[in-house]
């Protein structure tokens, strides 16, 4: 097949670290299999391309894009719009497109805020006229510009159509590689779904289970697990009863809990609210008060624990006002009452 | 004409922006790099528990995440005040080895590295990896990314994952090696230490047997008489994982040797309202805006800071690189900003050598990877040297070791004035009046910046080198006369 004939990929990424990209070279040689299987029309992170260029294609003319990141600034979402409109398949790839992610918890605080604590309070920082980035800067040559950011982190999917998401932070090799070829082998779930398993990180732990009663919830610091149990019997905030399957139980295996990365399993809207509900089933106390002891001594950060990879697409989604950093866990989750 | 209107190239593949200004004389008056992104970690990560940090800041950089991990994991012993056993030291040295390996093969080749191997007049669509392979041939091709494949096989299966690892704990690690990845880590280790070896002498072939590249290297336009930053051992020579931070002068003298928890006694940062990347700069020395020489703060940390800065390096070939590196470009310190990349490979085969000696002690599979903490949390600063710079995690917490305050200097922000300067100069030795603009030249001011390896992941989301790039050149009005893009 020559480029005229393939099939045209684009790749892009928004607000997100580059884990993903390193994911996709992940897959090794089978990368040249896509290479040869796919004409790649723009993947800024590996090849040069302009943006006019896909501007220019017709509607639809992509046949798939995979999309990484979520959407913070006006640039961002403009290549969210222009790429879902050219691309037939629009892919929210990894957990920052489908969920926000970890740069998702920003949206515990505002703009403002993040800007006076990165500038101004900061312990390093030497700014005695408090002098903060602004959209134009005169300086003695001219004039420059900087583009503004948006309180909110959105995910793809609340910013435009999304068919189909690949999770993970990043998604791993395997699991790409297995997205890929359904889709060159037309070979696609209904539009909407998620590609992966329909399990949970439980499913594939090869650790030892029982019947779970946990009396106290430990920090990681706090305890050296055994290596062949279940670290949740261990009394250990372990997410992969909540995660979707997917990785292999990677962290489970170097003796570390679940943090989530895979995101809500099917049928599952708020990953958060499920996690609560399994840890909820597992207290081995039927007292209020005792309950409400284990869970403020073991999780003193429900926030950060429930919500660590999703709090941009929970039912949460950001805190109502602006709050002080130091209240943000609390203030977060009164946010929504 | 004060407005500018952004058009979709800059405002849509703009994360790094340079403008040139130029002069009524059509001399280049001033240049800028505006990072235009800023995501908020040191203030999200404020009421999370501190142990959270190493997978919080992972995603900081998905390019270098086991930096931000080992920064954060130390940060963490000296939060809890806990000493991690000498197997947990010795496992983190040697995990972190491997990923120095791996991220240095990835610039020098895919990244840096095409600006040499190519050359500066190459156009830009063979100016990439695909180009190095064709002209080195894919024998060598397959041994970069056979060495990028191992080196994070390695990582998994030490850390448990190939991107964001989740095995930092206060006091140690959450799982050491048996005997039979030891001894695959070993076998791994002797081929890296030929693969770094093998780099040094390619870079012989093409760079250094080139009159013209070693000119280049050694111009003006690429010179920039700064302090350098880096970490060294007890005897000072150059560390990754462990250390004081030295800082020596644009004639080689210390200026000071710290330990990194007093980082805030010696490096303040400066804010210009142009960037959402902040400015380090020296306390003791002070800002005096964008300049070079020993009367401004700005200094460099990159793989030739931290040979500048240091008196060697502690294993046998790399010291002899070492020594070669000096005696070719005029003796210690080097200012030449693209002889970075020599550095690189000098500190490549270092980490590979380090990589076989710690595979080596008897220490290494060790049981003892843990030691739990008793006190109780309150303050710690962890550092490291990452690939791009000095990476530096400030954390407080309450007595539960939930965090109340951090504060985050990483890698490539160390570099973001001098990284401005050499932009500047470059820009000045390449744009003459009445004479146009071409890629080539557009190529020489790029390759400036490119010598740092800049992360502005670390800072923002793009990958290291490759970021998008546009130039506008522009009147004394503001008005635009040219914008060059990378391609």
């Amino acid at each position: 097949m020559n480029a005229e004939t393939k099939p045209k990929l684009a790749l892009y990424w928004a607000a997100s670290c580059g884990g993903c990209e390193i994911a996709v070279l992940a897959i090794d040689e089978r990368i040249l299999e896509v290479a040869g299987a796919f004409d790649v029309v723009f993947w800024p992170c590996v090849m040069d391309g302009k943006v006019a260029d896909i501007e220019a294609m017709e509607d639809g003319s992509i046949a798939v894009c995979l999309f990484n990141g979520g959407i913070r600034t006006s640039e961002q979402e403009y290549m969210a719009r222009l790429l879902r409109a050219k691309a037939k398949v629009l892919v929210a790839f990894g957990a920052c497109a489908q969920d926000g992610s970890i740069p998702g918890l920003a949206n515990l605080l505002d703009r403002d805020t993040i800007f006076r604590q990165n500038y101004v309070e900061s312990p390093s920082v030497d700014n005695p006229e408090s002098t903060l980035p602004t959209a134009t800067t005169t300086v003695a040559e001219g004039e420059l510009h900087l583009p503004a950011f948006y309180d909110t982190l959105r995910t793809l999917a609340q910013t435009v159509d999304v068919d189909y998401f690949l999770p993970g932070c990043p998604p791993e090799a395997d699991r790409i590689w297995d997205a890929l070829s359904a889709i060159l082998a037309g070979d696609l779930p209904p539009a909407g779904s998620v590609i992966g398993a329909r399990t949970t990180v439980c499913e594939e732990c090869p650790r030892t289970r029982h019947e779970k009663k946990v009396k106290e919830f430990k920090r990681t610091w706090q305890v050296i697990p055994d290596a062949e149990t279940c670290l949740l019997e261990q009394g250990l905030v372990c997410c992969g009863i909540a995660t979707r399957a997917g990785c292999g139980a990677r962290c489970p295996s170097v003796n570390s809990p679940c943090i989530g990365c895979y995101g809500a399993n099917d049928g599952v809207q708020d990953f958060g609210a499920r996690m609560m509900t399994a840890l909820a089933s597992i207290i081995d106390s039927n007292d209020p008060r005792e309950v409400q002891r284990i869970i403020a001594t073991g999780i003193p950060d429900p926030v950060g624990t429930f919500y660590r990879f999703s709090l941009a697409n929970s039912f949460l989604r950001r805190s109502r006002r602006p709050v002080a950093a130091g209240a943000a866990a609390g203030a977060a989750t009164r946010g929504e009452d | 004409m004060g407005t500018i209107t952004i058009d979709p190239v800059t405002r849509l593949e703009g994360h790094a922006t340079i403008d040139i200004f130029l002069d009524d004389a059509g001399s280049v008056q001033n240049a800028y790099l505006q990072v235009p992104e800023l995501r908020g970690f040191e203030s999200f990560c404020v009421g999370r528990p501190a142990e959270d940090m190493p997978n919080l800041t992972s995603r900081i950089c998905g390019v270098c995440p086991e930096a931000h991990h080992m920064a954060a994991t130390k940060a963490l012993d000296a939060l809890f005040g806990v000493d991690p056993p000498p197997t947990a030291k010795k496992l983190r040295e040697l995990f972190y080895s491997i990923f120095f390996v791996t991220d240095h093969t990835t610039h020098f080749y895919a990244l840096g590295g095409p600006d040499f191997v190519m050359g500066p007049d190459a156009p830009p669509a063979k100016r990439n990896i695909l180009g190095v392979i064709e002209k080195v041939g894919m024998e060598v091709a397959g041994r970069v990314l056979n060495m990028r494949k191992v080196g994070h096989g390695l990582i998994q299966a030490i850390g448990g994952r190939r991107v964001h690892p989740n095995w930092g704990l206060p006091g140690g690690v959450s799982k050491g090696i048996d005997e039979k990845l030891r001894q695959e880590i070993e076998l791994r280790g002797e081929e890296a230490i030929e693969f770094a070896r093998f780099s040094l002498g390619l870079f012989d072939d093409i760079v250094l047997g080139n009159e013209r590249y070693v000119e280049l290297v050694k111009s003006e336009g690429y010179t920039h008489r700064t302090y350098d930053m880096g970490t060294v051992d007890a005897h000072d020579k150059v560390n990754f994982y462990d250390g004081q931070i030295r800082v020596v002068g644009p004639s080689g003298k210390q200026l000071c040797k710290y330990e990194p928890a007093d980082y805030r006694d010696h490096i303040a940062e400066h804010v210009e309202s142009w960037s959402y990347l902040k400015f380090p700069y020296l306390r003791a020395v002070g800002w005096r805006g964008f300049v070079d020489g020993a009367e401004s703060g700005v200094y460099k940390a990159t793989p030739l800071s931290r040979l500048n800065a240091s008196a060697g390096m502690a294993t046998p070939r790399a010291q002899v690189e070492y020594e070669r590196l000096y005696e070719t470009l005029g003796g210690r310190p080097v200012h030449s900003t693209l002889a970075t990349h020599w550095a690189r490979l000098v500190e490549l085969l270092y980490a590979a050598e380090r990589w076989v000696e710690l595979a080596r002690d008897p220490e290494i599979t060790g049981k003892d990877w843990r030691k739990l903490p008793t006190a109780t949390p309150r303050e710690g600063v962890g550092s490291v040297e990452a690939p791009r710079g000095t990476l530096t995690h400030h954390y407080r917490t309450d007595e539960r070791g939930i965090l109340t305050h951090v504060n985050l200097i990483v890698g490539t922000t160390n570099n973001n004035a001098p990284i401005n300067l050499s932009i500047k100069k470059a820009a000045q030795a390449v744009i003459e009046k009445g004479r146009p603009v071409t890629e080539p030249l557009l190529n020489m001011v790029e390759m400036a910046f490119r010598a740092y390896d800049p992360c502005f992941a670390c800072a923002t989301h793009s990958l290291p080198g490759r970021m998008p790039l546009v130039v506008n050149l522009r009147s004394p009005d503001g008005a635009i006369l040219s914008t060059l893009s990378r391609q």
